[in-house]
């Protein structure tokens, strides 16, 4: 997919001063649990420098005099071990807040994005799913969520590190401002060194995330198809495809190696040079009677504290690129406009509806499908929409339930434009059983319901309206059991008719039916068709079909052909007067008598 | 009702046992261990560099006989110096190394991982959500590759680190080298228990990961229904629920790794303070001098970091032990439907097919085809109808080897299907399933893919020979029509057609449509049998459709009940019968006239 695109800009412009304000903006949302874990930070680094002292203190005055004179004092002793204990057990208090929170408020983000996220994919139109591969709606909400608030786990750590680097300085100058001066030097060298490996690794981060992106996609499109590859035997290209793609990958990810092998050595080296340094001076200075044997060790310890925690700094740093592209993709979801609007109002009443489509004409993108479409249905009268394969029946039946609006025109009920409707009013109107059926993860009984409060003996009518009753009953848990992608395996006829339930079972005063029955053998749709029209919640009824004894059902035929309305009557008089109709609903007819002709 | 699943014998195997196999599996991983060793040894020499040069200083620099040393001092900091570049270097060289390996060794476990997807039966393919099935190619591989880079690394380094300077320690007191592993034994245990209960909460986190995404998938892929239903509410809430408990089982697993964190912090204390307390007691008696003891201090810091590393890296450990597990999963999966080793070719020609009292049930479930036995003559076109459940599909999957039979055995020409080679099979025998998939391309890519290095005028020929060249005519950009995601751009209807032209270029011997042309207009079908009927005369074609005008126009027509062959013969012959398919004709006649 192109559309992790617009890395290159990201990474032209400042990446770590957007980065940071995405920091900013974790703190605001998670303002206290922020300060638990970067007050806990700071006390481990408190402690951290109090571990330092503490040692220099006991070198000081337990071990070099101990050891000079031969003679351990006890209460030295013990009073070292307990000051070695307890400034331990401080820090690990410090570490627990630290992780907890850094844990806690990750994870929270993740969590708060990830609602986020996906109401807006459910407020988002249909027309906005339909421009974005569902691969990548998939990584907005997982791993985009994830890369973005990934830099929060090392976060506090830093903030802690950044308290401590303040208060070591302090103590050092206190102690002895030539050793300070001297050891100081190392510090600007590990920010100079941590922006350069931040330059130099951003670019290579984002491309990589992006290859990751693909190397899904491919794999997503691939086992989607699963079943062509195999029927065609294109396994070894499918394969040949995925490698390129992961082998782009496996280049980006050994360059990263590279410039890590490369950084990493050098940021651990400099501290440690940074203590040569200070030992170096440090000697003299103590031969020159400026500070005490103790101090010295202690400046040398510190360095050594120092050298694992500033690296937090670095992590938080390295983890920005990768949170800027990831919050970038998640705000273009957030942000995406063009969500449908709502008025406030509701269709009165329970009887059939009056529907109207008026002017109305519709593309996608450039690609023009419906137009100047108008026709209307009286109340409790069934139209049957017949077209060739290609003539924008499907994308009429969607506009006619708002899944989409029409560019130009109007869809009303009972003389109420469709915009104007509250949301969910819509849906206790219509009902639409598209061409395709989705199943969700769930019992039988979830799947016609959808969750609302409907008896089992509705559920069952419903079912045997649909023709679906038997097949139900037959399962080995009827009603609760699980169906969907990982549940029982159904046919396709045995889908549709589930589907076809979870409409009728709405009683709904429009049902709009996509060419519904299209996996049902012509028996079952026969008796489906019939126990529609019987069944006493009478309802308008639009109905896309091929078939004959559909039609047949119909008070009105629409003939669409190539998104335009080309005849309007009903069956008798279209098979008379429209070309393009006679030569569709006769096909069979004709195919036959050819072959008896020629027989 | 399938119960074939992929994670069998991966879920038994231990984290250890996990490991090693994936590493006999991957041999690529192990590529040049030796050097990058070598390399991690010499890394961590650098650690050391610190505590020796302070025990130098101290004991040969400031309390040298006779005041401070600055020589000496000078000469041990210019040589710990030196140690840092060496350290560096290595480090460097190690970093590259064991960055190419790995990714060498993912990438090869990637791409077997993948094909072996492909390579499972459909049975296999669909016992597991799509997206679960990308993952383990996907972002189970990363998490090893995670693992590999920084845990790997830092493992090296650790036990490296561990070595040297437990080596130091011994050199300058055996006593308080024994103390300090006394303080840490307890902490071996400890980690161990914690580790056990990390995995359990790791998998957790990950159970709950993979449901939370089957949440989301579903509000995506059903956005078309959730609308039409207003069930937003409802979806939105099933959402939260996964969030939740994800959330829920990650601060978990978090509150275990920082528990476990901090026992190293302790433990570390708790050596510390025992060697100042007997390091002083020995140094009183002369056992250790004052350089030494407080270089030992600085020796304890760098043991207790591989063990916090140690724990740390248990967290991704287990995330890629688990990961891991999954792709083995699938490695470890196996092809129940093979290619046969050194498979038989098929002739080029007409096909004939024989069923010999062929049976079939799903995994776990009853047999929905019993004791078909039966010959198609090559060159005959077949009908095959039945109501729906009734078990054409399943003798559609069993013809082309999408499955093998329960019982019994199909054959074509003669050889057993499971004899001939898939690269054989795949190329004169070709299905068009009712689902007609595309991938994201153009109309004409997607064609091309049932004959690679067909040329655009090829494919041109092909859609006109199938009486569909005003379809192309009349789509916005022609053949160069992009189709979309999973060909969504084009109605149902449309993608049949792509479908089946793709499956004509193939140019197979033996033809199978199952529903191909379900969501085809009635001309265009009628139009598109005719042009299939000529084109394919001299192939075998068999053809499952509810729409009956089908079995009017072919040879021979079989009419399966109930996973029972119960009627074949001619349309003009069954017909006339009081039977299944005159039954199943009537019905079609009263609705389609």
């Amino acid at each position: 997919m192109t559309s992790a695109a617009p890395a290159d800009a990201q990474v032209s412009g400042n990446v770590i001063r957007r980065g940071l304000g995405v920091l900013w903006v974790a703190v605001k949302e998670q303002p206290r649990i922020f300060a638990v874990s970067a007050l806990g930070s700071a006390l481990f680094g408190l402690m951290t420098i109090a571990q330092a002292y503490v040692f220099g203190r006991i070198t000081e005055k337990v071990i070099v005099p101990s050891i000079r004179d031969g003679e351990a004092r006890t209460g030295y002793l013990v009073a070292a071990f307990c000051a070695i204990v307890a400034t331990a057990l401080l820090k690990v208090i410090g570490i627990i807040a630290r992780r907890l929170g850094a844990g806690i408020m990750q994870y929270r983000l993740q969590a708060t994005y990830r609602r986020r996220v996906t109401r807006r994919y459910l407020e988002l139109p249909l027309s906005w799913h339909q421009e974005h591969p569902t691969g990548e709606l998939l990584s907005n909400a997982n791993s985009d969520v994830e890369a973005t608030w990934y830099p929060i786990a090392p976060f506090p750590f830093a903030v802690g590190v950044l308290f401590m680097l303040v208060v070591t300085l302090g103590l050092l100058f206190v102690t002895d401002p030539v050793l300070a001066v001297v050891g100081s030097i190392v510090f600007p060298a590990i920010a100079v060194l941590t922006v350069l490996y931040s330059r130099r690794m951003s670019p290579l981060m984002t491309r990589a995330q992006q290859l990751r992106g693909e190397v899904s996609t491919v794999a997503h499109e691939s086992f989607d198809g699963a079943l062509v590859v195999k029927t065609l035997g294109r396994e070894a290209d499918e394969t040949e495809r995925f490698r390129a793609r992961s082998a782009e990958l496996r280049d980006t990810m050994v360059a990263v190696g590279r410039v890590r092998g490369l950084f990493d050595p050098l940021m651990e080296a400099l501290p440690v040079l940074g203590v040569l340094v200070v030992l170096l001076v440090g000697t003299s200075r103590v031969g020159s009677g400026d500070i005490n044997s103790g101090e010295l060790v202690r400046v040398a310890y510190l360095f050594t504290l120092l050298a694992f925690p500033v690296r937090a700094l670095g992590w938080v740093l390295n983890e920005l690129p990768r949170s800027v592209v990831g919050w970038d993709r998640v705000q273009r979801v957030l942000t995406a406009t063009g969500a449908q609007t709502y008025g406030e109002g509701s269709v009165p009443g329970s009887s059939p509806t009056a529907l109207q489509v008026q002017a109305v004409s519709f593309a996608y993108g450039n690609d023009g499908v419906l137009s100047d479409v108008a026709f209307d249905v009286q109340p409790g009268r069934t139209v049957a929409l017949v077209g060739p394969t290609g003539a924008g029946k499907s994308t009429l039946a969607s506009l006619l339930v708002r899944l989409v609006d029409p560019e130009t025109g109007t869809v009303t009920y009972d003389d109420l434009d469709l915009r104007g409707l509250a949301p969910g009013a819509l849906a206790q109107v219509a009902a639409l059983v598209p061409q395709q059926t989705f199943l969700f993860d769930d019992t039988v009984r979830g799947n016609i319901t959808l969750g609302a409060d409907i008896p089992d003996e509705d559920v069952w009518g419903a079912l045997r309206i649909a023709q679906g009753d038997g097949f139900v009953a037959a399962l080995e848990h009827g009603l609760d059991t699980v169906v969907g992608e990982r549940g029982t395996t159904l046919s396709g006829g045995q889908r549709q008719r589930l589907a076809l339930a979870r409409a009728v079972v709405r009683r709904p005063r429009l049902l709009v039916l996509d060419d519904a029955t299209s996996s049902v053998d012509p028996s079952v749709e026969q008796r489906i068709l019939a126990g529609l029209r019987d069944s006493a919640a009478a309802s308008t009824v639009v109905v896309v079909a091929y078939r004959r004894a559909t039609i047949a059902l119909a008070d009105e035929v629409v003939f669409l052909d190539e998104g335009r309305v080309t005849a309007r009557g009903t069956h008798d008089e279209l098979l008379a007067t429209s070309d393009g109709y006679r030569d569709l609903v006769t096909a069979y007819e004709r195919a036959e008598a050819e072959r008896e002709l020629s027989a | 009702m399938s119960t074939a699943t992929i994670d069998g014998r991966a879920v038994e195997r231990g984290a250890f046992a996990t490991l090693a196999h994936g590493l006999r599996l991957t041999p690529e991983f192990r590529e040049g261990l030796p050097v990058t060793l070598v390399l991690a040894m010499v890394a961590t020499g650098g650690r050391v560099v610190v505590p020796v040069a302070v025990q130098q200083t101290i004991d040969h620099g400031l309390n040298a006989p006779g005041g401070s040393d600055l020589g000496l001092v000078r000469l041990a900091c210019g040589l710990a110096a030196l140690a840092v570049a060496v350290t560096a270097v290595a480090s460097y060289l190690m970093n590259v190394r064991l960055y190419r390996t790995t990714e060498n060794g993912l990438l090869a476990l990637r791409v077997r991982a993948f094909r072996r997807v492909h390579d499972l039966s459909v049975l296999h393919q669909a016992s597991e959500r799509r997206g679960s099935l990308v993952s383990r190619v996907t972002s189970d591989v990363d998490t090893i590759s995670t693992f590999m880079q920084f845990g790997g690394l830092l493992v090296l380094v650790s036990t490296a680190q561990v070595v040297l300077t437990t080596v130091i320690m011994l050199v300058w007191s055996w006593q308080l080298t024994l103390l300090v592993y006394v303080c840490f034994l307890p902490l071996v245990f400890a980690i161990r228990l914690f580790q056990r209960k990390l995995q359990g909460a790791y998998g957790a986190v990950r159970e709950r990961i993979g449901a939370l995404l089957g949440a989301v998938a579903e509000s995506v892929v059903g956005a078309p229904v959730i609308r039409a239903y207003g069930v937003q509410a409802r979806t939105a809430e099933r959402i939260d629920t996964a969030v939740s408990s994800t959330m829920n089982a990650q601060v978990k697993a978090q509150t275990i790794a920082a528990t476990t964190f901090s026992l190293g912090e302790l433990t570390a204390a708790v050596a510390n303070g025992a060697v100042v307390v007997v390091g002083v007691l020995l140094g009183v008696g002369g056992g250790i001098t004052t350089g030494r003891l407080v270089g030992f201090l600085f020796l304890v810091t760098l043991f207790v970091q591989p063990v916090q590393v140690a724990t740390e890296v248990l967290n991704e450990a287990q995330n890629a032990v688990a990961g891991m597990r999954r792709v083995l999963g699938v490695l470890d999966t196996p092809t129940d439907v093979a290619d046969p080793v050194d498979g038989a070719e098929l002739e080029h020609g007409p096909v004939g097919v024989q069923f010999d009292h062929v049976s079939f049930a799903y995994p776990g479930g009853p047999e929905v085809l019993h004791d078909v036995d039966l010959a198609i003559a090559p060159r005959t076109r077949v009908a095959i109808v039945g109501e729906t459940g009734s078990g054409k599909t399943t003798f559609a999957k069993l013809l082309t080897r999408l499955m093998d039979p329960t019982r019994g055995a199909v054959r074509l020409n003669g050889l057993p299907l499971d004899g001939i080679s898939f690269s054989s099979l795949r190329s004169r025998v070709v299905m068009v399933p009712q689902d007609g998939f595309l991938f994201d391309s153009t109309v004409a890519d997607n064609v091309r893919y049932g004959r690679p290095g067909a040329t655009d005028e090829q494919i041109a020929l092909a859609f006109l020979e199938l009486g569909l060249a005003d379809w192309v005519e009349q789509l916005p950009a022609g053949l160069a029509t992009p189709v979309g995601e999973r060909g969504e751009s084009l109605s149902v209807g449309e993608r049949q057609l792509v479908a089946i032209a793709r499956a004509y270029i193939a140019d197979p011997d033996l033809l199978v449509l199952d529903e191909a042309t379900s969501a085809v207009d009635p001309a265009t079908e009628v139009r598109l049998n005719r042009a299939l009927d000529s084109l394919t005369r001299g192939r075998t074609t068999i053809t499952i459709a509810h729409r009956l005008s089908t079995a009017e126009a072919a040879d021979d027509v079989l009419v399966v009940d109930r996973g029972v062959v119960v009627e074949r013969g001619p349309h003009a012959e069954l017909v006339v019968q009081d039977g299944v398919y005159a039954r199943l004709h009537a019905s079609w006649m009263s609705q389609s006239r």
